[in-house]
């Protein structure tokens, strides 16, 4: 049951240009099944989104994906290779930041490299950088919490940038910021798939957010767990960071993915 | 502001040691000196140095009893906190001895260790060990999960999750645990010595009632009040610098 | 925990725990442990026996009544305190002072005050609880949600509808929290109070079974003693759990 409504002049991409590929994957707990059957693809380099109403398994999928669930059948390829655990392959962005709270920023940043027995001075070299690149320059020594929810963010961010993942998984990770924050994340966002050269898996349940930063949006519904829709959003995507939300093609991809979600809200 | 807070402690201090001194002189009884005389018998102690003889006494059972359970007590706890099985076959032990009257096996360690410093220590030592196995646990069982997901998507080992993770994120609960524990091994300490043999302190307490001179009784009484209370505060405030910042909660009083 | 597939009950260990004490005793370790068999049947020998039953009519009666004045003291102290400032600051030092020293060491300014008896058993029963009892129910009526303050002015509650109806089911959780832990203090008030004074209740009991070494005895009163106290702990934490399936996240 997959619509794929592409504007025009997108090819579909070529199979050695998928970075994540998941097959069957189903997922029960007990009698609850959380996950069924479910097949989906992650093109390299770009930006996908999961996306769906509460309680479709989207976060499920991710940890999947991640290493850190056990699906109950079902496989997951990354870059080709079969999923059995975490790796370094691929780094996670939480939903409630998951930091140390006695640990300065540079540890927290350094702490990926940390568990891979990096030596001090090369991984806080690494993490000073990407300090600066989240923009918390100058915070190296400061506790989670002496800072904002956005900054705290952003060191998680820093944390899963200096690992150097090929593919970068991201858990609602703007859910628990004000919304002036949420939109500046969102637009760096852009910036960052532009500029590095990683796959990114973005689960949210935020229609706009979707649409705004994605290359391409899986909508999930729930019970069962399926895919119903891919929608790859084109027109746009070149446009300047603050001329997209008012793009005609935008706006009618927000309306109809609601159209369709509505149902299951109500 | 801090001016009106430290105003009303000092006043209600002068209130409650001014009604002491009244009581003293109505008298309430035969029995209950005034504030002043008490103060000046605990100053007279003090002088003459007994009242530092008897602390060396007293303390030795807590220290050794304290020193002892917080070794023994954050190691059960952390096994308890790891491992299920061990949770099955030991967290009952503990969690009925926290709401027992431990104190009823006095006598009974008085009988089995006489009347010398192991018995003292045992006393401290059941005294204070439940509430530090009991926090400690907890703590360990009670480590945020996505902390835990954290350091394995960042493919931490066992002991990277122990020694990184769930230790430091412990610490706060199990450093209150310890608190609780001191409390409660200051009690075990003091009953040891009213009821055991009277060495130190409860010497003091004890040989002043029976020869009638109740102002140093009531000034032994007061100085351990005090201790206990300072040295507690103290462990408390220790505590809020060291973990600013980290969530707390706690499984007992 | 699980064993062959099925969930094992929480406390099930103690039956392992039971048949060690049952093998250390047959195996005559030591002379201070009996087997449990023997102490059990010892256990439903005195149950009935006067002797017993005075310790049990004694220790109860100072347990309750010391709980009740803590009770009847300690709440509306603590509730008075977390309404006035004033009151608040000039207390709450003491209070805690009372939490954290060992009360204990003013057991002997009780005895010598008031006697060997009940009445200062009673005294530090109430002593060993109130404190505990004071600082929950200031604490359930501090974090009285602002909004449910405000709620209740707009719609023009009286001030007796206002506590009966509103303030008084939402201090409740953390109130019965601290009775809870105040009654777990007082059984061990009771039973220091006892061993330190000594010719009443249990304490006296104990006294009397140590200097005659009946360690059957003597564990089975213990054993008594300890299930008592912790019935009356879990109950308590039955109530609460009832109480508290409103309470916010504490």
């Amino acid at each position: 049951m997959s619509l794929i409504k592409e504007a025009p002049a997108t090819a579909e991409p070529a199979l050695s240009e998928i970075a994540v590929s998941v097959r069957n994957i189903s997922k029960n707990y007990g009698a609850v099944e959380a996950l069924k059957d479910l097949t989906l693809e992650f093109p390299r380099g770009q930006l996908t989104s999961l996306l769906g109403p509460s309680g479709c398994g989207k976060t499920t999928l991710l940890k999947i994906i991640a290493g850190l669930l056990e699906p109950t059948s079902g496989e997951v390829e990354v870059n080709g290779k079969p999923v059995t655990g975490p790796g370094p392959n691929r780094a996670f962005v939480f939903q409630d930041f998951a930091l140390l709270p006695w640990a300065t920023v540079m540890r927290n940043v350094a702490f990926g490299l940390e568990l891979r027995s990096i030596n001090k001075s090369k991984r806080e070299d690494i993490a000073a950088k990407y300090i600066k690149e989240v923009g918390l320059g100058g915070f190296e020594n400061s506790y989670p919490h002496e800072l904002s929810g956005g900054m705290r963010q952003r060191v998680g961010l820093a944390r899963a940038l200096s690992v150097d993942a090929k593919v970068l998984l991201m858990d609602e990770p703007f859910s628990a910021v004000d919304e002036q924050t949420r939109r500046k994340f969102q637009e760096d966002l852009l910036g960052l798939v532009q500029n590095e050269n990683k796959t990114f898996i973005f689960v949210t349940h935020s229609i706009e957010e979707a649409v705004y930063v994605s290359d391409q949006i899986a909508i999930l519904l729930p019970r069962p767990s399926r895919v119903s829709e891919i929608i790859r959003p084109s027109g746009f995507r070149h446009k300047d960071h603050d001329q997209i939300r008012r793009d005609p093609e935008y706006l009618d991809i927000v309306d109809d993915i609601w159209a369709s979600l509505r149902s299951y809200v109500e | 502001m801090a001016n009106r807070s430290l105003y009303l402690k000092i006043l209600s201090a002068v209130i409650i040691f001014g009604a002491w001194e009244i009581a003293g002189r109505i008298p309430v009884s035969y029995a209950f000196p005034t504030f002043l005389e008490s103060m000046a018998a605990l100053g007279n102690m003090a002088l003459d140095g007994r009242l530092w003889e008897a602390y060396a006494e007293t303390l030795r059972p807590l220290v050794v009893g304290v020193a002892i359970s917080t070794v023994l007590g954050i190691g059960l706890g952390l096994w308890i906190g790891l491992s299920k099985f061990f949770d099955w076959l030991v967290s009952p032990i503990f969690i009925v001895m926290q709401s027992a009257p431990l104190a009823a096996l006095i006598p009974l360690l008085v009988m089995a260790y006489g009347i010398g410093l192991t018995s003292k220590v045992f006393v401290v030592c059941i005294m204070a060990m439940p509430v530090i196995v009991l926090n400690t646990a907890s703590a360990v069982r009670h480590t945020p999960e996505s902390m835990k997901e954290m350091c394995k998507s960042f493919l931490g080992t066992r002991t990277d999750m122990l020694i990184k993770i769930i230790i430091p994120a412990a610490s706060p609960l199990i450093f209150s645990g310890l608190r609780l524990g001191v409390s409660a091994g200051f009690i075990g300490a003091i009953l040891a010595e009213l009821k055991i043999t009277p060495t130190g302190v409860g010497d003091i307490i004890t040989f002043s009632r029976s020869i009638a001179d109740y102002p140093s009784m009531y000034a032994a009484i007061f100085s351990i009040i005090v201790l206990a209370v300072l040295f507690l505060n103290l462990l408390e405030r220790t505590e809020k610098t060291l973990f600013k910042g980290h969530d707390r909660g706690y499984v007992s009083d | 925990m699980k064993l062959f597939g099925y969930n094992l009950p929480g406390m099930s260990s103690l039956i392992i725990w039971g048949l060690l004490w049952e093998l250390i005793g047959q195996l005559d370790v030591t002379f201070f442990v009996p087997p449990l068999s023997e102490v059990l049947a010892t256990l439903f020998e005195i149950i009935g026996t006067p002797a017993f039953l005075k310790a049990l009519g004694e220790t109860g009666y100072a347990f309750v009544v010391g709980v009740f004045f803590a009770v009847f003291i300690g709440i509306p102290v603590g509730i008075l305190m977390g309404r006035s400032r004033l009151l608040d600051e000039l207390l709450l030092p003491w209070v805690n002072v009372f939490l954290s020293a060992p009360l204990t060491a003013l057991v002997p300014v009780l005895m010598v005050l008031f006697g060997f008896g009940m009445k200062s058993i009673i005294i530090t029963t109430t002593l060993f609880a109130i404190w505990i009892i004071i600082l929950n129910s200031r604490a359930g009526v501090k974090q009285i949600n602002r909004s449910l303050v405000e709620m209740a002015k707009s719609f023009g509650a009286s001030p007796a509808d206002a506590f009966f109806k509103i303030y008084f089911w939402a201090a409740l959780p953390e109130i019965l929290g601290g009775v809870r832990i105040g009654v777990i203090r007082a059984v061990k008030g009771v039973i220091i109070g006892q061993l330190l004074i000594s010719i009443v209740g249990f304490g006296a009991l104990f006294e009397l079974y140590s200097s005659n070494f009946l360690m059957a005895h003597f564990w089975a009163v213990l054993i008594v003693l300890f299930a008592l106290a912790f019935t009356i702990a879990e109950f308590l934490a039955y109530l609460e759990r009832r109480v508290a399936y409103y309470a916010a996240k504490r």
